[in-house]
C-alpha cells in the first residue's frame, strides 16, 4: 500500500506541473498586463485543486481501464479475423461517441446560426435545430468513416501519407467551390471530433491492431486512426454545406 | 454541498459523452466477440475513475480558470485597453496595435495544450510504443508550441481579416514538404497529434477568445471571421511534431559525425 501512495502522490505532482503553465499566464495577464486583481482568490485555489485531482484520477483510470480495453479488444477481433465485425465496429466506435460529443453539439449550434444569418436556411428554430442535426450526423458518419477506412489501411500497411495527401488535396479543391460561410465551420469541425475518451481508446485500438499483426509496426502503422477522424469531416461538412 | 450541485450539473454532459462507448463496446465484447472482459472488476474501477477524473477536471476549470480566461480574452480586445480611451480610436487601426493579444494567444494556447488529456494520452502510449524514443514531455511541449503559434497566427488572420483558407493551404503545403524528409517513424503520430490537442480544454478558451476578437475589431463578424482558431490549432502541431523528429534526428547525427571525427 505504501507503494500505491507514493505513486498517487508522484502522479498528483505531475498534474500539478501540468497545469502550472495554465495558472501563470493567467495570473501574469491579469496582475502585468491587465494590472487587476484576481478576483475572488479562494474560489480559483479550489478550482485548480480540483483540476489536478481530476487529471490525476484521469489518468490512473486511463491505464488501468481504457488502453487495456481497447488493445485486447483489438487482439480479440485480429484473433476471430472477421474483416466485416472489424469494420463495423470501426464505424459504430467513430459514429457513435461523435454524434454525443458535447464540444460538435455546441459548433453545429453555432454553425445554424450562421448559416441562418446567411439566409442559406430560413432563421427559425425548426429549420436551425434540423441544420445542426444534420451537421452533427453528417460528422459523425465522416468520423465513423474515417476509423473504418484508418483500420484498412492499419490491416493493409499502406503508408499514411498518401491518405493524408490525397485528403488534403481534396479539401483544397472543395473550398474553391464550397460556400464561404460553411469554409471556417468546416475547418474547425475537424479538430472538435475527438473527445478526452475517444482518443485513447482509438488510440490502443490502432496500436493494439499494428501490434497483434505479422509485419505491421506500431509506431508507423498503429498511428494514424485520429488524424484521418480530424480530416474527413472537413470534407463532408465542405459537401453538406454545398449540397444544402 | 454547492460542489455536489456542480457535480450534478457536469456528470450528464459526461455521461453523454461516455455512454455510447460503453454500449458499442459491450455490446461488441458480449454479441460479436462473445467472451468476457478481462480484468472486469480493474476495468469498472477504471472506468469510474475516468469519468470522476474528467468530471472534477471539467469542474474544476469551469470555476476557476474559464470565467477569468474568458474575461481576460474579452479585456486584451477591447478598444479601451488597446487605444487607452474611446475617444483615441483611430479610423484606421494597424494589425501591431493587438500585440497582447497574439503574445496572450500563443501563452494560452500553449499553456492548455499541456493541461489537455487526450494529448498525454497519446503521449504516453507513443513513448511506450517507441521504446522510449519520443519523450512524454518532449512531444507535447512540441504540440504545445505548434499550437500556441497556429493560435496566435489565427487571431493575427482574425485581426487583419484575411481569407482563412489562404493559411491553411499554405500549411498543407509545409506539411507535404515535411513529410517527405521527416523520419518515417514519426509521420503518422505527427498528424494524429493534429487532432488530439484541441478538445476539454483548449476549445472553450480559444472560442472565446476567437468570437471576442472578431466581435470588437472594426469590420469582423463574430459569424464570419470568429471560426478558424481550432483548424490553426490542429494544423500546426502537425509541423512542429515532424520538425521536433527532425531536430532530434539532426542532433543525433551531428553527435555521431563529431564522435567520428575525434575518434
Amino acid at each position: 500500500m505504501p507503494d500505491q501512495f507514493s505513486k498517487f502522490l508522484g502522479s498528483i505532482r505531475d498534474s500539478v506541473r501540468d497545469l502550472l503553465p495554465i495558472v501563470a499566464v493567467i495570473a501574469f495577464f491579469q496582475l502585468a498586463v491587465l494590472q487587476q486583481p484576481i478576483p475572488d482568490l479562494g474560489n480559483m485555489l479550489v478550482g485548480v485543486f480540483l483540476v489536478v485531482l481530476g487529471l490525476t484520477f484521469f489518468i490512473r483510470g486511463l491505464e488501468i481501464s481504457l488502453f487495456p480495453l481497447g488493445e485486447s479488444m483489438a487482439y480479440a477481433f485480429a484473433r476471430k479475423g472477421s474483416l466485416f465485425w472489424l469494420l463495423l465496429f470501426a464505424f459504430a466506435l467513430g459514429f457513435g461517441t461523435t454524434a454525443a460529443e458535447p464540444a460538435l453539439i455546441a459548433v453545429a449550434d453555432e454553425a445554424a446560426e450562421v448559416a441562418a444569418q446567411g439566409g442559406m436556411i430560413l432563421d427559425e428554430p425548426v429549420q436551425r435545430a434540423r441544420y445542426a442535426l444534420g451537421l452533427r450526423l453528417t460528422v459523425a458518419l465522416a468520423v465513423g468513416l474515417a476509423i473504418a477506412i484508418g483500420v484498412i489501411r492499419i490491416l493493409k500497411g499502406w503508408p499514411i501519407h498518401y491518405f493524408i495527401i490525397a485528403g488534403y488535396l481534396l479539401v483544397v479543391l472543395m473550398t474553391t467551390v464550397a460556400p464561404r460561410e460553411i469554409i471556417g465551420i468546416a475547418y474547425d469541425s475537424g479538430g472538435v471530433t475527438t473527445s478526452t475518451v475517444t482518443v485513447p481508446l482509438v488510440a490502443a485500438l490502432g496500436i493494439g491492431l499494428a501490434s497483434s499483426i505479422h509485419g505491421r509496426n506500431p509506431m508507423v502503422d498503429g498511428f494514424g486512426l485520429i488524424a484521418f477522424a480530424s480530416l474527413t469531416p472537413i470534407i463532408f461538412v465542405m459537401v453538406y454545406g454545398m449540397i444544402l | 454541498m454547492e460542489l455536489l450541485g456542480r457535480i450534478l450539473d457536469t456528470l450528464p454532459g459526461i455521461l453523454r459523452d461516455v455512454v455510447p462507448i460503453v454500449v458499442i463496446l459491450t455490446g461488441f465484447q458480449i454479441g460479436v466477440l462473445r467472451r468476457p472482459i478481462p480484468h472486469l472488476k480493474q476495468i469498472l474501477i477504471g472506468f469510474v475513475y475516468v469519468l470522476l477524473g474528467l468530471t472534477l477536471f471539467l469542474i474544476g476549470l469551469e470555476s476557476a480558470l474559464f470565467p477569468l480566461g474568458k474575461i481576460m480574452a474579452r479585456q486584451l480586445t477591447d478598444p479601451v485597453f488597446i487605444y487607452g480611451t474611446l475617444d483615441r480610436v483611430p479610423d484606421v487601426f494597424h494589425w501591431g496595435d493587438y500585440i497582447w493579444v497574439y503574445l496572450f494567444a500563443g501563452a494560452i494556447g500553449f499553456a492548455t495544450t499541456i493541461a489537455e488529456p487526450a494529448l498525454i494520452a497519446v503521449a504516453i502510449k507513443a513513448e511506450k510504443v517507441s521504446g522510449g524514443a519520443i519523450g512524454v514531455r518532449g512531444l507535447r511541449v512540441a504540440v504545445a508550441l505548434g499550437v500556441a503559434a497556429g493560435i496566435a497566427l489565427g487571431a493575427y488572420r482574425i485581426v487583419t481579416g484575411t481569407p482563412l483558407h489562404y493559411y491553411i493551404i499554405a500549411g498543407y503545403v509545409v506539411v507535404i514538404v515535411q513529410t517527405a524528409f521527416a523520419p518515417r517513424l514519426i509521420v503518422a503520430l505527427a498528424y494524429d497529434s493534429g487532432g488530439v490537442t484541441t478538445s476539454t480544454v483548449t476549445v472553450p478558451l480559444v472560442a472565446a477568445l476567437g468570437l471576442g476578437l472578431a466581435g470588437t475589431v472594426p469590420g469582423r463578424s463574430p459569424l464570419l471571421d470568429g471560426f478558424g482558431l481550432i483548424a490553426f490549432a490542429s494544423l500546426f502541431p502537425i509541423i512542429t511534431v515532424m520538425g521536433y523528429a527532425q531536430l532530434g534526428e539532426w542532433l543525433t547525427r551531428r553527435r555521431r559525425e563529431r564522435r567520428e571525427a575525434t575518434d
